[in-house]
């Protein structure tokens, strides 16, 4: 019997049918926006891990430029004019007899002879131009996504995990685990979100680890609801049942049969998530709550633009701003089209 | 003789199906049919899921999806509807082409009262005041027979059963007086009693409103009871179509004769069913003469087994509700026990309760002389693989995720069953072969596969543990008449073979007496009435099991 059975095996599994993320796969390939965000979410990706690497933005805290160096497009700033001061007319004052240092000048350019200094040339304008000292603002933007992309994944990795943990609990066993899991939701949310993120940095201090903790922890509540409410309904269904009934173990239920049947939801959610934190992580930088000073990020750049665009260097805004809108648009357009292919109602219309 | 109300001539509809390689594929559901309903007579429309039965009578109103093409010309007292324009068709639709559909359930609005929704097109479509709507929406729901019309104006949906809903959407069919009624499978999703009810309100609706009815159902035995003219469907074509009387006393079609033969009758029981595809090849069925030991040794023993619901009350009050009471009954090995009645009888929450996937509030199941409800957790999971339940609804039970392998090969996982792997897999395979699948359906998805099919996989799971005792949950009661043969005969041969015992839960009385022993008749928690199945259909104790059996369809009766 088994002899004849293995025969079949080699056939039977090399064609083994379409999953339901094969199908949804074809239908994203479908999604021409989509598919555009998603090159683009690649592409960022992609300048993440180069920079994380170290392979490019390496030196962004170098003074490669002069003080706001201008972006080469827009050509060096004109010399500021000299010599507006008047020069007095008076008789010459001899200041050396009040000068304490003066009997050992020259001692000191003796000294001084014996090294050579010479100052690096510093660039007149910089390709995305420069900041206040002098650092490249392409450098730091590329640096500031690192930061950013990866503060906003993790946070929502960590945000997607509480979430899902304790709605799968709420949800499948409900009775006592998930009353005490609903009031422990609604300490959450009675709390205005942006004063549960201050509460929160005040603790943990700032650091892009402390960030990422902090918005994960203040995150999950919206994507728990749902995961509970998803448990609720599927684990009265028959399937689930039927696991049941073969002696499949609660865990084995929740985790094997039921998550695989929700997962889209939460992938859904988790993007959307991902911009949602990035956005967060800007407004903490901002406000000084977020990543430490050695570091940067988008919203580090946005602090330190205010103080600048009065004197009017753009630059570092335009920079930070760019990056940022292109990333979230781009993704938040990948996670609806993403959405689109995995939602089962369409399954089957094509 | 009448005249007719609606032609349809060389229909055909196909879907579009996506493009592949930049060619639009288009799959053909109707391929060119014709028929005709006259004045105040009921045609049926009949065939298996997929026929096109459906798909026919919503193209005459065009509530087909979008991707849907129609071709041919459906003519309406002379006038082709291919050609109408939405605003002409939205006035032909519920004003003289009215429809029921099969799920009274998901028809209508939850948040509205039942009167609400029924004077809303009278005074949309008819121009009434609300007042005479309203008296109005009263007398409809009388007609159709729902007890103190007054009352349940009010109502909401839900506080309705399921065959009080449908009435509710034949009232509602019935508001604007049409000339035509299209009734998809409007009795399937019911009790055989509920169904007989709306029969009779169907044929009495057509009598006294001098209306026509076009009724689609997947089974002959309904339709013979109330059409004048039958059309049988395959694949899309007409395979017959004529007056019922000579449908049923001279069918000239191979499959109009398989249709007719795979429904399990009240005065004929044989060993195994007809099967569609048997009749049409010229082979009669498989006789195996087989008798049943009397003695066997008993399985199952339940003594009064009850379950109880608390609902709350008030602030701090609850509120029980007995859903079971005091069941007790023996199951020999290879013996199968029907439990009958209508819905909300609790014979489903007997079953569940047997499994212990709800908790029983008082009583005993006795397996193999242990009571399997003070088991321990650890005594129980291995009790547990002896029971198996095969549920009502295929299309819900598989989890969509896996492939029938993991589906198969996971119990045997979680008990130990088999070597290993390979071992488990060859087991899984062998399986699906005994119930009649390919062996490639192994790396195939739930989703690929009809109901049928689907439940033969349910079934292939409950033996991979090797079961003693199948609790069948309505297993059958989903599937069309032709395939529903199929899978009861499957369940013979599994029973000879194996020694299968069965606890088989249904609302159809001719189904039970086709494969069980011994019949118990529930009756709101209660058993009613307990006999052997030829005691039961020969001379019922009670009224209630009176009324089960003459619900049953019994066809056309000259």
């Amino acid at each position: 019997m088994s002899t004849a059975s293995h025969d079949v095996v080699a056939p039977a599994a090399a064609q083994r049918s379409d999953g339901v993320w094969l199908a949804a796969w074809r239908r994203f390939k479908a999604d021409r926006v989509g598919l555009v965000s998603a090159c683009v979410v690649l592409a960022f990706i992609v300048l993440v891990a180069v920079s994380a690497l170290g392979w490019v933005a390496k030196g962004w805290q170098d003074e490669v430029g002069v003080a706001n160096a201008p972006p080469t497009l827009l050509g060096p700033r004109p010399a500021e004019a000299t010599g507006a001061i008047e020069v007095p007319k008076g008789p010459n004052a001899d200041l050396s007899a009040v000068d304490p240092l003066a009997p050992r000048y020259a001692d000191i350019d003796a000294a001084a002879s014996k090294y050579r200094t010479t100052d690096a040339a510093k660039a007149d304008t910089l390709p995305m131009g420069g900041d206040r000292l002098g650092r490249d603002v392409m450098s730091k933007a590329i640096k500031g996504t690192q930061i950013s992309v990866f503060v906003g994944v993790l946070a929502a990795v960590l945000a997607t995990l509480i979430g899902t943990v304790l709605g799968a609990l709420g949800g499948f066993f409900g009775g006592k685990v998930g009353d005490f899991l609903e009031w422990l939701y609604n300490v959450f949310e009675a709390i205005p979100g942006i004063l549960l993120i201050f509460a929160f940095a005040a603790v943990f201090g700032r650091g892009i680890g402390t960030v990422v903790l902090i918005l994960g922890l203040a995150g999950w509540t919206g994507l728990y609801r749902q995961v509970r409410a998803e448990f609720m309904k599927h684990s009265g269904r028959e399937y689930v049942r039927a696991a049941e009934a073969i002696g499949a173990s609660s865990t084995s239920r929740m985790f094997k049969h039921i998550l695989p049947n929700i997962s889209h939801v939460i992938l859904v959610r988790m993007s959307l998530l991902v911009v949602g934190f990035i956005k967060s992580e800007v407004i903490l930088s901002y406000l000084g709550l977020g990543v430490g000073v050695e570091d940067v990020s988008w919203g580090t750049m946005l602090a330190e633009a205010q103080s600048e665009l009065i004197l009017g260097y753009w630059w570092q805004l335009a920079a930070a701003t760019g990056f940022m809108a292109v990333f979230v648009t781009a993704f938040s357009l990948m996670a609806d089209a993403v959405r689109d292919a995995l939602d089962p109602k369409l399954r089957g219309l094509e | 003789m009448t005249s007719s109300l609606l032609q349809i001539q060389d229909l055909r509809v196909s879907f579009r199906m996506g493009k592949e390689q930049g060619v639009v594929q288009w799959a053909e559901a109707v391929r060119g049919i014709g028929f005709e309903v006259p004045e105040n007579s009921i045609v049926a429309l009949v065939g298996e899921s997929g026929s096109g039965k459906s798909v026919t009578a919503m193209s005459i109103v065009n509530l087909l999806p979008d991707n849907a093409k129609r071709q041919g010309r459906i003519l309406w007292q002379g006038r082709d509807l291919l050609g109408a324009s939405l605003q002409e068709l939205q006035q032909l639709r519920g004003k003289e082409i009215a429809c029921v559909f099969q799920d009274p359930m998901s028809s209508l609005n939850p948040v509205f009262t039942i009167g609400a929704q029924l004077a809303e097109p009278l005074m949309k479509h008819m121009g009434m005041t609300k007042a005479q709507a309203l008296q109005r929406a009263e007398a409809l729901l009388g007609e159709v027979g729902i007890p103190e019309p007054g009352r349940r104006m009010g109502s909401y949906p839900h506080e309705l059963s399921g065959g009080q809903q449908q009435r509710v959407m034949i009232a509602m069919a019935l508001a604007c007086e049409p000339k035509l009624l299209i009734a998809d499978e409007p009795t399937t999703a019911l009790d055989v009693t509920i169904q007989r009810q709306i029969l009779e309100l169907i044929g009495k609706l057509k009598a006294t409103r001098r209306m026509s009815v076009l009724f689609i159902s997947h089974d002959l035995g309904v339709v013979g009871e109330i059409a004048d003219h039958v059309v049988v469907m395959r694949h899309g074509v007409i395979r017959e179509q004529g007056r019922v009387a000579d449908i049923f006393a001279a069918p000239k079609d191979d499959y109009t004769r398989a249709l007719l033969a795979c429904r399990p009758s009240l005065t004929h029981n044989p060993d195994r069913l007809m099967v569609i595809d048997d009749h049409m090849a010229g082979r009669s069925s498989r006789q195996v003469q087989h008798t049943k030991d009397p003695q066997a040794p008993v399985v199952l023993e339940v003594r009064s087994l009850a379950k109880s619901f608390f609902i709350k009350s008030g602030l701090f009050g609850k509120r029980e509700f007995k859903a079971v009471q005091g069941v007790s009954f023996r199951l020999r090995k290879g013996h199968t026990l029907g439990v009958v009645g209508e819905s909300g009888s609790g014979k489903t929450t007997m079953g569940l309760t047997l499994l212990r996937l709800h908790e029983p509030t008082s009583g005993e199941v006795i397996f193999e002389g242990k009571n399997l409800l003070t088991l321990s957790d650890r005594e129980r999971q291995s009790m547990r693989r002896r029971i198996q339940i095969v549920f009502q609804n295929p299309y819900a039970s598989l989890n969509p995720r896996f492939t029938i392998g993991q589906t198969l090969v996971e119990p045997m996982d979680i008990h130990g069953i088999g070597t290993d792997r390979a071992d488990r897999e060859a087991r899984a395979r062998a399986l699906l072969e005994k119930v009649g699948l390919d062996a490639s359906a192994f790396a195939k998805y739930p989703h690929e596969f009809s109901g049928g099919q689907r439940q033969r996989i349910a079934i292939a799971r409950c033996l991979t543990l090797n079961p003693e005792v199948l609790v069948l949950d309505e297993a059958v009661s989903a599937l069309d008449v032709s395939v529903q043969a199929q899978v009861l005969n499957l369940l013979r041969d599994l029973q000879d073979e194996f020694g299968l015992s069965y606890v088989f839960i249904s609302h159809d009385l001719a189904v039970v007496r086709f494969i069980s022993d011994e019949v118990l008749v529930m009756k709101d928690g209660v058993v009613v009435e307990q006999n052997s199945a030829e005691q039961i259909l020969a001379s019922p104790r009670e009224d209630y099991t009176r009324r089960l059996l003459a619900a049953i369809p019994r066809g056309y009766q000259a």
